[in-house]
């Protein structure tokens, strides 16, 4: 099933153009990689999707993107409720200078999805054990969030995205400031995720893309090469520059 | 070839060796001129926290008072006290004449009555007894006794007569003359006798300008921060007001004190010479430095705290709120302390506003007039009074100690609440 419907999307930062007619479409609970070169759009593409580029002045969004059939852009779109079902962790762990506990429950808390403080804490619990973290953090709950270790921050943000149970979680680059046992961690997080939510994820890890999509998106200088099922991508991809890139002759 | 380069590394060491000479000749020079201004004002001043007493026997003569047999507390509170003064301090020398009696009156402050009076007031059984009190002794004997004044000028150009030096020194050999911290000084409002000036009354101005200058300075400056840093559209019409509270930082004080003469006084007709006008005028002062400070520190402030909290759902206003604002009160917080700190030196506005008035009460609000610390060193020292001269820096080393004071608890705010970013 298709979840989000991308449509001759284009993106202007002030008059330089970012984004050329991009059509994707994504499907719902499966992992769809984005790749390609620095600077070819990918992470843009991602931030149109709950918005976020909305907080960049000079930024422009054309076009239509439609979740649940629903087009986002539109000035119908609140978007509080957008970014309260698509989830977004970010490329460096961003835990707010707060208590583990208190990372968790801000977003339950702003929303008002918990009644009660065992509410709550319920709900930070099946968080941080869905995000693999809640056997190392379960004695210091209380402890600031920014003194966990980076692949735990990242974890924390994970569980911090799903505390308000999104439809979608959007992953710029989640491992690229990780090592490889925490990378590997996070990975396996994702293929579990899955099961529940719609993932987007920009790699620029060409061996992630391949281990966690389903399908992938190839960018190139703003424009949308190429997309399909990440098998295909990777094994016989239609256009020479994705595989040029993906055989490492660029990028 | 070899020989050129090794000249010229010598020559690139030599220029370092020079630098560092010429840096550490600058950091001598100003901690040079730091010790000795510092040296200056202690050596001068730290003598005005010292205050001499004559020790005189008092004949507290019931007939002299006016005063009837078993007084009651009312009685005694309205008894005549000046004529047993007086004859207390004429019998230092039985044998002095009535110009005599007139000089040996004035070797003690004018208080002198009130000073026995009290005496009396608290130990009311000392009726018809002869007890020694504690009398203030004149600003003159004061600076004679701590050894300020020159004993070797002729008689007319001095403002101690023989006469009473010979007394002085009679009743400095009897062990009658005592120094004694001088609490007075801190009790005391301002007056024209350097022996009864105080700064309690300059020290309360300050603290009522200063609280006014917080209420009206912060709450404006914070939320004009927060706006200009946060919400305001970024284009021409704010790049102006960015630049206007930049000019505002700068421009000089006696502006802003022109402007509270020119339309808190002539307009609004507040309160003359009072900490109210007073801390208006100087939280105009304070507001850009505040809002400059305000604004830095939410600038200093990660983007990707504010990109977490709005991917969570959080609006605009939660997001800075919650978060921004939070992370940003210690640097906008130790920034007012130090716009304070500045508000509390400041003169010149002060004085346009008529707080350099002379006032002999202590503010008990900030409706009252008052003057301010820094004014008070102004007034003091324009006095001629060769007592105000310890007076100035005795009132400056309380101003510096006030300053530092702030500036620590500035740098404690700063170091302890400022967060750690991962």
């Amino acid at each position: 099933m298709i979840k989000i419907k991308a449509k001759n999307v284009d993106v202007f930062y002030g008059k330089k153009q970012a984004l050329y007619n991009i059509g994707l479409d994504i499907e719902e609970n499966q992992v769809t990689a984005l790749i390609g070169p620095s600077g070819c759009g990918k992470s843009t593409f991602l931030r149109c999707l709950n918005r976020m580029n909305d907080v960049i002045d000079i930024c422009r969004v054309k076009g239509e993107i439609l979740i649940n059939d629903f087009n986002i852009n539109d000035k119908s779109c609140d978007v509080v409720r957008l970014r309260e079902k698509i989830g977004m962790v970010f490329q460096k762990p961003n835990p707010f200078p707060k208590t583990v506990y208190e990372n968790i429950s801000y977003g339950p808390t702003i929303h008002g999805m918990a009644q009660s403080k065992q509410e709550m804490d319920e709900i930070v619990e099946t968080s941080l054990k869905k995000a693999a973290l809640w056997e190392e953090v379960k004695d210091r709950l209380h402890e600031p969030g920014t003194g966990l270790s980076g692949g735990q921050q990242q974890r924390l943000c994970i569980a911090r995205a799903i505390s308000v149970r999104p439809e979608v979680i959007l992953m710029d680059e989640p491992c690229s400031a990780l090592d490889p046992i925490a990378t590997a961690q996070i990975e396996e997080l994702i293929d579990e995720l899955k099961k529940e939510h719609t993932i987007i994820i920009v790699t620029h890890s060409m061996a992630q893309a391949a281990r966690v999509s389903q399908n992938t998106g190839f960018f190139h200088l703003g424009q949308l090469i190429e997309h399909g099922s990440t098998d295909k991508i990777f094994k016989n991809p239609d256009n020479t520059k994705t595989q040029d890139y993906i055989t490492g002759r660029f990028g | 070839m070899n020989k050129s380069k090794e000249q010229l590394l010598n020559k690139r060491y030599k220029a370092e060796q020079r630098f560092r000479l010429y840096g550490l000749g600058a950091i001598f020079m100003a901690l040079l001129f730091l010790t000795i201004f510092i040296f200056k004002i202690f050596s001068t001043g730290y003598s005005a926290f010292q205050k001499t007493w004559l020790i005189v026997p008092v004949t507290f003569d019931a007939e002299l008072m006016m005063l009837e047999q078993n007084p009651s507390n009312e009685d005694l509170q309205d008894a005549d006290y000046y004529d047993i003064a007086l004859k207390s301090m004429a019998d230092l020398d039985p044998n002095a004449n009535e110009d005599q009696e007139n000089e040996l009156k004035r070797m003690v402050s004018y208080f002198f009555e009130k000073e026995i009076k009290n005496e009396l007031l608290n130990n009311p059984g000392l009726i018809g007894k002869t007890k020694e009190v504690y009398l203030t002794a004149s600003d003159d004997l004061d600076q004679v006794f701590k050894g300020n004044y020159p004993r070797d000028l002729p008689e007319d150009q001095r403002r101690v007569s023989d006469y009473q030096l010979k007394i002085f020194d009679q009743l400095v050999a009897k062990g009658k003359v005592e120094s004694k911290f001088n609490i007075s000084f801190f009790t005391y409002a301002d007056s024209r006798e350097p022996e009864l000036a105080g700064i309690a009354s300059s020290f309360m101005g300050s603290i009522f300008s200063i609280l006014v200058c917080l209420m009206i300075a912060f709450p404006v400056a914070v939320l004009a921060a927060i706006y200009l840093e946060e919400f305001a559209p970024k284009n021409r019409f704010t790049d102006f007001i960015e630049v206007n509270i930049n000019n505002l930082a700068a421009v000089p004080s006696i502006v802003f004190g022109l402007l509270g003469l020119g339309v808190l006084l002539a307009i609004f007709h507040l309160p003359r010479s009072t900490p109210l006008v007073g801390g208006i005028t100087l939280s105009l002062m304070t507001l850009p430095t505040i809002i400059i400070a305000a604004r830095a520190s939410l600038k200093a402030v990660p983007p990707s705290i504010r990109e977490a909290a709005l991917a969570m759902g959080a609006s605009r206003m939660q997001t800075t709120m919650h978060h921004t604002v939070p992370l940003s009160m210690p640097g906008t917080l130790s920034g007012t302390i130090i716009g304070l700190a500045q508000a509390l030196g400041e003169t010149a506005p002060l004085i346009l506003i008529g707080m350099v008035a002379f006032v002999n009460t202590i503010p008990g609000s900030p409706m009252d007039p008052a003057a301010s610390l820094p004014v008070q060193i102004y007034i003091w020292a324009e006095s001629a009074e060769r007592g105000f001269v310890e007076k100035v820096s005795a009132c400056i080393m309380v101003l510096l100690g006030f300053l530092i004071i702030m500036n620590l608890f500035a740098q404690i705010i700063r170091h302890k609440f400022e967060k750690k970013w991962s």
